[in-house]
């Protein structure tokens, strides 16, 4: 599935809620399933800053491809990282940099992007963004 | 429940009605998510009635026009206005004088004011400045970053787990190179209510100045400046029912006078050469550029609105929200109230048993109440109480029990959801 397929299939998954409580049970649910990062990864050099609740994240390149994983303190944030690994893993750096990140807006979830002091939303998606982009760098100059 | 700290002084003349009260704050009667707004963010800022509003509008639609040099009428009419703030704030504090009140930004510009005037031209090398674990960044970075420039010691009056400061362990720590002691009145993260006078006296007779950080206090308790004895006592408009971006210093003439200026301009200045500038007498001489007059006017107004309600008033709500507000979420099995010193404002931080506060504060959002979730701006606090962050609900004379039992029911929702 591409980025753009999984962005799709969350934004119609999220049209069924009718109200709050139904998306954070989604959220909840989704936190359950979430790809933990290994013990030895949950350090500081690791945690996102910006956010409310403490959120590791750390990439893998496997096969020309990056998996995520990661943990929260917060089982909202566990759902709503869990949400973003979901769009991003198992994708090319390229394609992770080169993908639209706005859907988050049409799935209601608008508020926890805006960069203020409480909401990490944006620096989860700007961290992955990130790891792509280094990637993407290794993976070019080793070809060259 | 204020102590000494706060002698009581009665001023209402009307009995006041919780609804009549209400209807002074339009905002209390919005919605949020489609539900009436419970407003329990006060100790982050308060509402604002329509009295200061209507201040605030009222000088640029009729009045506007800069302060102190004018020789027209709307300037002096202005400056009469603006002057009168001045006033009020003296007569509130009871200063001694009116011209020991300067104007500031808010409590954060005040504090960094006595840092770069007293704190640059007082501290040296070795000396030693006292704040407490129960401080707010901005009554604590300003203090250790002065001590990182000096080379001086900043030393941390530690706390009981219950939130009360350690006056033993602050007795011990006084000595000869003690040169100022830095305290908030009221923790904004715990609602203790700190025994200023006390420590003030003590500082004092260690020769050691004193600046309190009364953010916090204005709005829940009379606060007489002469009698604490305190050298400096910041504060912010907007914490006390007037606008933001207006607050002040109220200083003692004699340190006042012995400070250097802390901005250079215009205002500020007597006569000015090339060569040389004698500055302005007090308070202009800590006052450069053109003042925020509009929101000194708005602020004037909440002092005045304050002490039309009367303390009396205010005390007896925000003591019954506190003892209801704690007694009723002390009731939810699993829940620690964090911060339980016997003198408290009406501040109450709590946490549910594992549960993260922020997918509490997202939950409890969905019910339309505003209270805080996080650090609270004192970091250093939470790590000395072993904790992320709390949610805060910080009551005001306008909220009700009612709402309390809104916030409880969101909470045991939240138990529900996370447990």
């Amino acid at each position: 599935m591409t980025i753009k397929e999984t962005i799709d299939q969350i934004v119609s998954e999220f049209g069924y809620f009718d109200d709050w409580m139904d998306k954070y049970n989604y959220l909840i649910e989704m936190g359950k399933s979430l790809p933990m990062i290994e013990e030895k990864y949950k350090v500081d050099s690791n945690l996102i800053t910006g956010c409310q609740s403490r959120v590791w994240l750390h990439a893998d390149l496997e096969d020309g491809r990056i998996f995520f994983t990661a943990d929260s303190d917060a089982v909202i944030t566990k759902g709503i990282v869990n949400l973003l690994i979901r769009v991003f893993s198992g994708h090319t750096p390229q394609e992770i940099v080169e993908a639209h990140t706005d859907f988050l807006d049409s799935i209601g979830l608008k508020e926890h992007l805006s960069p203020t002091r409480s909401n990490g939303l944006l620096s989860m998606m700007k961290q992955m963004k990130l790891y792509a982009l280094a990637y993407k760098t290794k993976l070019e100059s080793d070809a060259s | 429940m204020f102590s000494d700290t706060f002698p009581l002084k009665i001023n209402t003349i009307v009995p006041l009605n919780i609804d009549t009260v209400r209807s002074d704050f339009p905002i209390l009667s919005s919605e949020i998510h489609g539900k009436p707004l419970i407003y329990f963010d006060n100790a982050a800022t308060t509402q604002k009635p329509q009295q200061v509003i209507d201040a605030i509008s009222d000088y640029y639609l009729h009045h506007n026009s800069n302060v102190h040099r004018g020789v027209h009428k709307l300037s002096r009419q202005a400056t009469i206005s603006f002057e009168e703030t001045r006033k009020k704030l003296a007569a509130f504090l009871n200063a001694a004088h009116d011209h020991e009140i300067i104007f500031t930004r808010g409590t954060t510009e005040a504090i960094n004011l006595v840092a770069y005037t007293f704190g640059e031209s007082t501290i040296r090398e070795g000396d030693e400045v006292i704040v407490s674990s129960l401080e707010h960044h901005s009554n604590l970075v300003p203090w250790q970053q002065l001590c990182i420039r000096k080379n001086a010691h900043l030393r941390v009056i530690p706390i009981f787990d219950n939130g009360e400061l350690d006056m033993e362990a602050y007795t011990a720590m006084l000595n000869e190179r003690t040169r100022l002691v830095a305290v908030n009145h009221i923790s904004n993260s715990l609602g203790t209510i700190n025994p200023v006078k006390e420590i003030t006296r003590m500082a004092h007779e260690h020769g050691a100045a004193v600046i309190i950080d009364g953010a916090q206090a204005l709005s829940h308790g009379p606060v007489d400046v002469q009698d604490i004895d305190c050298d400096f006592y910041a504060f912010s408009a907007h914490k006390m029912y007037g606008p933001m971006g207006i607050g002040g210093l109220y200083g003692k003439e004699s340190r006042l006078e012995n400070m250097p200026p802390f901005h250079y301009g215009g205002e500020m200045i007597e006569t000015v050469s090339f060569e040389k500038t004698v500055f302005n007498k007090l308070p202009y001489k800590f006052e450069a550029g053109t003042p925020n007059v509009a929101d000194a006017i708005g602020f004037g107004a909440a002092v005045d609105y304050i002490s039309r309600l009367g303390w009396e008033f205010i005390r007896e709500q925000e003591s019954k929200l506190l003892n209801y507000g704690t007694q009723q979420l002390s009731a939810i099995e699993g829940l620690k109230i964090i911060g339980t010193a016997p003198h408290k404002a009406s501040i109450v931080s709590f946490l549910p048993a594992n549960i993260h506060f922020y997918d509490a504060g997202m939950v409890i959002d969905q019910y339309s109440i505003a209270v805080r979730t996080g650090n609270h701006c004192t970091q250093p606090l939470m790590a000395r109480l072993g904790i992320q962050g709390t949610i805060r609900a910080s009551f005001s004379f306008y909220n009700t029990t009612a709402e309390i039992d809104k916030l409880v029911e969101a909470v045991l929702k939240v138990k529900e959801l996370f447990a």
